[in-house]
């Protein structure tokens, strides 16, 4: 998630997506800006009252925790599609999916000849004594080498040509839901504009993943693959989507309670008897998968379905321990990465990044503590992390021993300047931050990125926290081809 | 399909006739309870609520004095209590969003829209001391319809495969239970001999029985006379074009169950015992049933009735 | 030493279960100083066992039973010859580089008795540390009975009825999660001073009282000697009456069943002795 990443900067000047930042509108944006002109504010808000409803009825809701009353509640929707041209969308494709290559093959090696490590590329221990690493797939190899099937990438915008990857989800990632929904009610909602643009269609997403899914199927498995969709339950926040997503695929939506192994091979339970599982999309966690390999208190798992994985019965997707491939410490390394397995370089940018476990980059790190955000490398959740231009001389000191006591568990990144989009908010029509989430699927065939993705938007103005159980919202994202 | 799926299924349906069941209920009670005395009130017209809604323990370990206030209260809003309209449609509810990938979206719509009134209502209502009709009103009113769109839509947009049957299981199930708790509570009004004492104040408790399974145009379209409790009976119980008599009841189920044995081309006990049940009430003739007791056969049957719901869930739900 | 080992485990389902599923590592591997004379698991009833190595190259089954189930009984047995070594383990399976095991699991996550521990412990290179570590956590939290805690009674059958006989009680499963978190113990300090530590899950015979049992220890990585163990519970380096079975991050690594569902109840027995 994008975290606290650089909040201070609002000062700095942002490049607007609409705008360019100079005030002129950019080509893709004529006819946004001609509706925003054309639409007085009480029909946008009549509108946005509409979306409202259509998510409320259709039950599009996420969980928050520990607040009994409010115990499901709207994820923000801004009627504001976000456009994007198609020849900037190639580029950012294009990247994603070298991306996702290169992170495949760093996962078959890591858990198979370890090249990487012997070439000395990336420091051992960053992958040893990793917790997302799994000594029990060692020596395991996943159906045609794709260990990530589904990935989401977070990338961030910050010109007119220049996207950077903050963020590698490669475990669960979610949000999907949201990117078909929202083109949904956006095309309910406002046919005319829809009509008025040529977009590049999202729907056919959930067609290319059941085909994604099929084709890593196991050879054991019958004919016609049997997927399943394994859910941790309908108190999970995430539930909505896995069984959207479940609907949409065709396929059952499973608990673990459903599933049984026999003889290492995965069942579900069903009122004609036990019905063989071949492909199982998983959106619980690998601690939770097995309990008797995890984490043995889970109830959300299937006792033995490594097993069943192990013998060649069952292609679990994501694999287990791609969690390794995703983490911040590993992000650092995704430059290297891309050219060790591809022998290319990176076509999408990383932030730069300091790793303070190298002396320079440590040196650079303290002298610039007032203008950066250091994070520790396993810390997660904002946990262990200093936002610089935030921070007071005094923490800014504290974390400067910190960081000198154990300058491998740190690294610092610059605050970016996230780019704004145009947005409907309390005061009017207003630039608001915007991140992109964009979903790559990768199967037995080759990769593909359905065009679009979830864009989040920080609904509060100058605050780059676009995570929703922030009151971040979502807009709709639109491929058009050039205007 | 899902064995957990098929279970959600058949709860969700019955929680739905269930909830519409405890509406109707509390409607004709209200009804009876305004009559004065003279015209057959006998003031215990809310405990007798709390009997055919099964929820009378449950009531008692809360309350002392069954009128009006506590029963409505209960009824509607309690939210521990498994026959409240609260509780049934929560459950309801939790039970379509377990399954929302096996119902259309307008059922799932149906459900959760309804949902959301009752708890505005119960809001609305909370800060009054007294609960009144009018105040209550509304959650009834969306009870009913909620009942009504999803049993429609269930009807109209389902395809006819399992999921649809396991629906109708459970509408039936429920259906019959009720309609049998309705005869098990007022089996006294409707006994031959009772016609002699009775007069006006059993012809209130018997236009309430047909109003509680929305039979009183049927009963003058089928028998075409004045209410006789023994017709009352058997309209309830033996007559197939009456779609809440347990002889309908049991068509369905077996025609239903016999559907998911041919599609998954096995039966099993549920199929036998459904259609033994429905043998019996097919052969049966009022006068048997008066003759060897109509409270006995009324018992007999709510047991027998639980049994196919374990059959059933035996065969099908818990795989 | 040549030692002969009988491992019994029994678990009871009520209700019966359907199917069961779970793993074993119930199988020692030969190394330097062990050979695996010979070996073997067996399982009552039904079922369908599969061996691999799992990811430390530790010698895994996995069991899979259907049908209902009440009772389900295994044994592992077999003979080992067993060398004195110091405690020095060598030409093991060894799957990774040692430093895997200097990364934390849930069950080694460091608190602050621990830390403090490891604060206390004094030496000058890796080897006195270790040894210092041994007997700090001796000194700290030393059994009243060392060495009784995995002892066992040699018949099973007798131990229920015979309350007279003094013979070395079988230890609860109170002793075992003592010995389990000592050895955790020392993981966690070990690798608080920067030394790779692993969990060792194996059989011991006491030399003296002659009980043996199913145990727990650790083994340390030294550069230059490679991996050695240490027994906290007896505080000693392992010798030729260790045998040693599994090795892992922590003590569900080395675990030698897991199960599921749960059993209500779970009666190991195990039987250690000396061969001539």
């Amino acid at each position: 998630m994008l975290g606290r990443l650089g909040e201070a900067m609002v000062e700095k000047s942002f490049w607007d997506e609409m705008t360019g930042g100079a005030g002129d509108i950019r080509a893709v944006y004529a006819r946004i800006d001609q509706w925003l002109r054309d639409t007085p504010p009480d029909i946008l808000a009549a509108r946005r009252s509409q979306a409202e409803l259509l998510f409320r009825r259709i039950g599009i809701t996420f969980a928050v925790y520990g607040s009994a009353d409010a115990a499901e509640r709207l994820i923000p929707f801004d009627i504001i599609p976000r456009v994007i041209a198609q020849k900037e969308w190639h580029l950012l494709e294009e990247g994603l999916i070298q991306r996702v290559k290169a992170i495949n093959a760093f996962l078959t090696d890591i858990y198979g000849p370890r090249e990487i490590l012997r070439a000395g590329i990336i420091p051992a221990d960053l992958v040893f004594q990793n917790p997302a690493f799994r000594p029990e797939m060692a020596g395991r190899r996943a159906p045609h080498d794709i260990w990530v099937h589904i990935a989401g990438i977070d990338v961030v915008r910050t010109d007119e040509n220049e996207f950077y990857v903050l963020e590698d989800n490669a475990r669960t990632p979610s949000g999907v839901s949201y990117m078909l929904e929202n083109r949904d009610v956006m095309m309910r909602l406002l046919p005319d504009l829809f009509a008025a643009h040529r977009i590049a269609p999202v729907e056919n997403y959930t067609d290319l993943l059941l085909k994604c899914l099929r084709s890593v199927a196991p050879p054991t498995a019958s004919g016609e693959p049997s997927v399943a969709l394994l859910t941790p339950g309908q108190f999970n926040s995430a539930y909505y989507e896995h069984s959207f997503l479940a609907d949409r695929l065709g396929v059952e939506l499973v608990e673990g309670s459903d599933l049984f192994v026999r003889d290492d091979v995965l069942y579900m339970r069903t009122t004609q008897g036990p019905k063989r599982v071949d492909v199982l999309y998983r959106r619980i966690d690998d601690d939770y998968l097995d309990p008797l390999v995890f984490r043995p208190d889970s109830v959300l798992g299937v006792p033995g379905i490594l097993n069943a994985c192990n013998a060649g019965n069952l292609t679990l997707s994501n694999a287990v321990g791609t969690g390794v491939a995703d983490d911040k410490a590993m992000y650092t390394y995704m430059p290297e990465i891309v050219r060790f397995y591809l022998g290319q370089e990176a076509i999408l940018k990383n932030a730069p990044t300091w790793r303070c476990r190298d002396a320079d980059s440590l040196k650079y790190v303290l002298e610039h503590l007032h203008e950066l955000v250091v994070k520790e490398v396993n810390g997660s959740g904002g946990y262990g992390m200093l936002v610089g231009p935030h921070a007071t001389k005094e923490e800014r000191e504290r974390f400067r021993e910190k960081l000198l006591a154990d300058p491998a568990n740190y690294i610092a990144q610059p605050t970016l300047s996230l780019s704004t989009c145009p947005a409907f908010v309390e005061e009017g029509i207003a630039p608001r931050h915007v991140d992109l989430r964009p979903f790559v699927l990768t199967g037995a065939n080759g990769s593909r990125v359905v065009p679009g993705g979830l864009t989040r938007v920080a609904m509060r103005k100058g605050s780059l926290v676009v995570n929703s159980s922030q009151g971040g919202g979502t807009k709709d994202t639109w491929i058009i081809e050039d205007a | 399909m899902l064995s957990r799926t098929a279970d959600n299924i058949y709860w969700l349906a019955r929680y739905v006739e269930r909830a519409e069941f405890t509406a109707r209920i509390i409607d004709i009670t209200s009804r009876l309870a305004a009559l004065p005395k003279a015209y057959g009130g006998t003031g215990v017209e809310w405990e007798s609520a709390l009997l055919a809604v099964d929820a009378h323990d449950a009531f008692k370990e809360k309350h002392d004095v069954a009128d009006e206030q506590t029963v409505l209260r209960f009824l509607v809003f309690d939210p521990d209590n498994p026959s409240s309209i609260r509780y049934c449609v929560e459950r309801a509810r939790t039970n379509a969003r377990a399954v929302r990938t096996a119902l259309t979206s307008d059922m799932w719509q149906a459900i959760n829209s309804s949902w959301i009134e009752i708890r505005n209502i119960e809001r609305a209502v909370a800060p009054f001391e007294r609960m009144s009709r009018d105040r209550i009103d509304p959650a009834l009113d969306a009870v009913k319809s909620m009942s009504r769109d999803f049993d429609g839509l269930a009807y109209r947009s389902m395809l006819r495969n399992d999921a649809y049957w396991f629906n109708r299981l459970g509408l039936y199930m429920e259906r019959s239970d009720n309609t049998a708790r309705i005869l098990d509570v007022k089996y006294h009004v409707l006994l031959p001999e009772t016609e002699s004492v009775g007069g006006s104040l059993d012809y209130f408790q018997w236009t309430s029985i047909l109003r509680a399974v929305s039979a009183l145009t049927a009963y003058n379209w089928v028998y075409r006379q004045s209410i006789k409790p023994w017709l009352v009976a058997d309209l309830l119980i033996l007559r197939k074009e009456m779609p809440r008599s347990l002889v309908s009841c049991y068509d369905n189920l077996s025609r239903f169950l016999d559907d998911i044995a041919r599609a998954y081309g096995a039966q099993g006990p549920a199929q036998r015992h459904a259609r033994a049940m429905l043998l019996r009430l097919e052969s049966a003739t009022i006068e048997d049933l008066f003759r060897s007791g109509l409270h006995e056969f009324v018992t007999e049957f709510i047991d027998d009735n639980n049994r196919l719901g374990v059959l059933l869930a035996e065969q099908y739900l818990l795989n | 030493m040549r030692i002969h080992i009988r491992h019994e485990i029994a678990h009871t389902f009520e209700p019966p279960v359907r199917f069961l599923n779970a793993t074993l590592r119930l199988t020692p591997r030969s190394h330097e100083s062990q050979h695996i004379a010979r070996w073997r698991v067996e399982i009552d009833g039904d079922s369908r066992i599969r061996a691999f190595d799992d990811g430390f190259g530790n010698c895994m089954h996995t069991l899979s039973m259907s049908g209902q189930t009440e009772t389900l009984r295994l044994f592992a047995e077999g003979v080992v010859d067993t060398f004195d070594a110091a405690g020095i383990v060598r030409a093991t399976v060894e799957r990774f580089p040692p430093e895997l095991f200097l990364r934390e699991t849930a069950l080694t996550s460091p608190d602050d008795r621990q830390r403090a521990l490891a604060a206390k412990i004094e030496g000058e290179n890796r080897i006195e540390r270790l040894h210092a570590l041994l007997l700090l956590l001796s000194d700290d939290e030393k059994p009243e009975e060392p060495a009784q805690e995995q002892t066992q009674a040699k018949e099973p059958a007798a131990q229920k009825q015979s309350q007279e006989v003094p013979a070395p009680k079988a230890p609860t499963k109170e002793d075992k999660n003592k010995v389990k978190a000592l050895v955790h113990d020392f993981i966690v300090c070990a690798r608080l001073v920067g030394a790779p530590a692993r969990f060792v899950s194996g059989y011991h015979l006491h030399p003296k009282t002659q009980a043996g049992g199913f145990h727990f220890w650790a083994e340390a990585h030294v550069e230059g000697v490679g991996w050695i163990g240490f027994d906290p519970a007896n505080a000693i380096c392992p010798h030729e009456s260790h045998v040693r079975m599994a090795v892992g991050l922590d003590a569900l690594d080395a675990t030698c069943m897991r199960i599921a569902p749960s059993p209500q109840t779970e009666i190991e027995t195990v039987d250690v002795r000396r061969q001539s």
